[in-house]
């Protein structure tokens, strides 16, 4: 299956991916051969077949509402690339 | 020094330091000086750490020392895939977006193993956020097999499986999500496991298919690999999808053969256009043994194993778009140093510390989940794990251990698939099936065919690794490969 370059631009947008023209000219043909391989699964019927999202049964995992130990203030910033009074420092928002 | 890693054993390593024959500094010492010969023409490591393992090597010897009862993997040198977190060590998952990025906990299964008194020499390179067959999507550089410096060791966790073969760290710990334990392990001539999903924690290990992932040894025996499991299982309340489970010895019942054992051999899968005849020869093989020693083998079926590979290849970049989106210069990782606002910093941080095969499955993953594709990718996709664990089901009715090649080929050149992303990914088709089920495999050596390994994926029902083990030890014994690459034969300096 062919995906259109305009696709794999809103992709990228959908990605938060910034690609150059030649980096779209080379996804669109390199997804558009790996859908090929696996397109056949949408063509497949799986009518009345459950989906699986999980392998191995289990339930919801509850705990007591108690107070623990986390991540510190100080270890949570330490791979900051900028930070500011115990914040991440972040550009504006917005254009 | 003389002391070779290469030919030690984990409880040899330990019963020799607890007998006072070596001590734990020497061990290092020997892992490092096998380090200094070999890495530079092999490049299994990322970062190595002298100093967390002199310190965890002064605790062991301590205890020598003070008469305690030392623990299963005392003064045992290991090594851990990049991709699982260590305080004291940079978790890169061989990226530039993680270039710098200094551990800030432990990783649950790496604490585990340090707690049993593994001595950790290093983190090993892998395909960039483990998004790959050979490690050659590395940010870092590519690792080589010690069979062959031209090859590949296999991906993506290639540096632990070539560190272990080469003999560099006698075990290593891992990460497979659609077989890259298990197909390392079978380039290399190393014994790799995943096990049943769940079993191990994977707190700390950074997500790349939260429903597939799962950590597994790389050992040069069969009781490594069961040893470590001993110490890796087990319920962390830090994953909820551990499970709980009875503790088991696994290994306890390594001795006890084969006979009886019902083994099927996947004749579909087995009979796959890409696989090298002289592979699938070397798998026939070992049904052979498994029947000579008593084994009753038959022949398996697993028909909707066929779309396991167009399957995972929506599930695994699905999964992995969403967890990589946590990637965005603002709380860690790489980040543009002019940004005009947010959504630029975003766009070409991104852009710029992400590699072609990250970029490439973010974009596969986000189109599949995309408005008006996701019922035809994603939702299909489910439901065909639902077919695939079905056919599993009816299999392991008939038979106890399910074999089929672990990868179709021995290793490959390195750059030979690497400018073909689906050739790279047919790599993969014997193992993916496993991890969309959730069942364990191991794979263990059967041989070498022009002189590089073959490996042999032996498959069992959920939580069936005792199974797996126990056939895997027996099979072990009585070939009785020797899978010591000549890179780590020669005295030389490579």
């Amino acid at each position: 299956m062919a995906i259109s370059e305009e696709q794999v631009r809103h992709v990228a947008m959908l990605a938060r991916l910034k690609l150059t023209d030649a980096h779209v000219t080379t996804l669109q043909h390199e997804l558009s051969d790996i859908l090929t391989q696996i397109e056949l699964i949408s063509s497949l019927d799986l009518e009345g077949v459950e989906p699986t999202s999980h392998a191995v049964a289990i339930t919801n995992v509850a705990r007591e509402d108690e107070i623990r130990p986390g991540l510190s203030q100080h270890d949570a910033l330490r791979n900051a690339p900028e930070q500011q009074d115990g914040a991440f420092l972040i550009p504006k928002f917005g254009g | 020094m003389t002391l070779d890693l290469s030919s030690l054993t984990a409880p040899q390593v330990r019963d020799a330091i607890a007998a006072k024959e070596i001590t734990a500094a020497e061990a290092v010492a020997a892992a490092y000086a096998r380090i200094e010969r070999v890495e530079g023409g092999v490049h299994a490591f990322n970062q190595l750490t002298p100093e967390l393992a002199n310190a965890a090597a002064a605790r062991i010897d301590a205890m020598v020392a003070a008469g305690e009862e030392l623990p299963p993997l005392a003064g045992v040198p290991v090594a851990f895939k990049d991709n699982m977190n260590l305080i004291g060590t940079r978790t890169t998952c061989s990226s530039k977006i993680l270039a710098n990025y200094e551990s800030v906990y432990d990783c649950t299964a790496v604490r585990r193993m340090l707690d049993a008194g593994a001595v950790p020499v290093g983190k090993c390179n892998m395909d960039e956020f483990a998004f790959g067959s050979s490690t050659e999507n590395s940010a870092f550089g590519v690792t080589h097999n010690p069979w062959d410096l031209d090859r590949v060791p296999g991906g993506s966790s290639g540096g632990s499986a070539a560190a272990v073969s080469a003999g560099m760290a006698v075990l290593t710990l891992g990460s497979d999500t659609g077989g890259s334990i298990r197909q390392p392990g079978a380039l290399t001539g190393t014994v790799a496991m995943k096990p049943t999903y769940g079993r191990v924690s994977r707190y700390g290990i950074v997500a790349f298919a939260s429903s597939l992932d799962q950590i597994g040894p790389f050992s040069k025996t069969v009781e490594e690999c069961a040893m470590a499991l001993n110490v890796i299982c087990g319920k962390d309340p830090m994953d909820a999808t551990s499970v709980e489970r009875p503790a088991e010895d696994f290994t306890a019942t390594l001795g006890e053969g084969v006979r009886g054992l019902r083994v099927g051999v996947v004749t579909d899968l087995l009979e796959l256009e890409g696989c090298d005849p002289a592979v699938r020869a070397q798998v026939l093989k070992a049904a052979d043994t498994f029947a000579s020693l008593g084994a009753e083998v038959g022949e398996a079926q697993l028909p909707a194993t066929q779309y396991g590979l167009p399957a995972y290849y929506i599930i695994g970049p699905a999964e992995a778009s969403s967890n990589l989106a946590r990637f965005d210069g603002i709380r860690y990782g790489y980040r543009v140093p002019d940004a005009e606002d947010v959504m630029d910093l975003y766009m070409r941080s991104r852009a710029e510390g992400f590699g072609p095969e990250s970029i490439r499955r973010i974009m596969l993953g986000t189109y599949a989940l995309s408005a008006g594709y996701y019922d035809a990718y994603y939702g299909q996709a489910q439901k065909v794990r639902t077919l695939i664990i079905r056919d599993f089901a009816r299999a392991f009715a008939d038979y106890d251990v399910l074999l089929t090649p672990t990868s179709p080929t021995t290793a490959f050149k390195i750059g030979e698939k690497a400018t073909d992303p689906v050739a790279m990914y047919l790599s993969d088709v014997y193992t993916i099936p496993v991890n969309l089920a959730g069942i364990p495999a191991v794979s263990i050596p059967c041989g070498l065919v022009d002189g590089l390994p073959v490996g042999l994926q032996l498959m069992g029902a959920h939580f069936a690794e005792s199974t797996l083990l126990r056939a895997a030890a027996a099979f072990e014994a009585e070939s009785a490969f020797d899978m010591t690459p000549p890179i780590a034969r020669t005295t030389a300096a490579v």
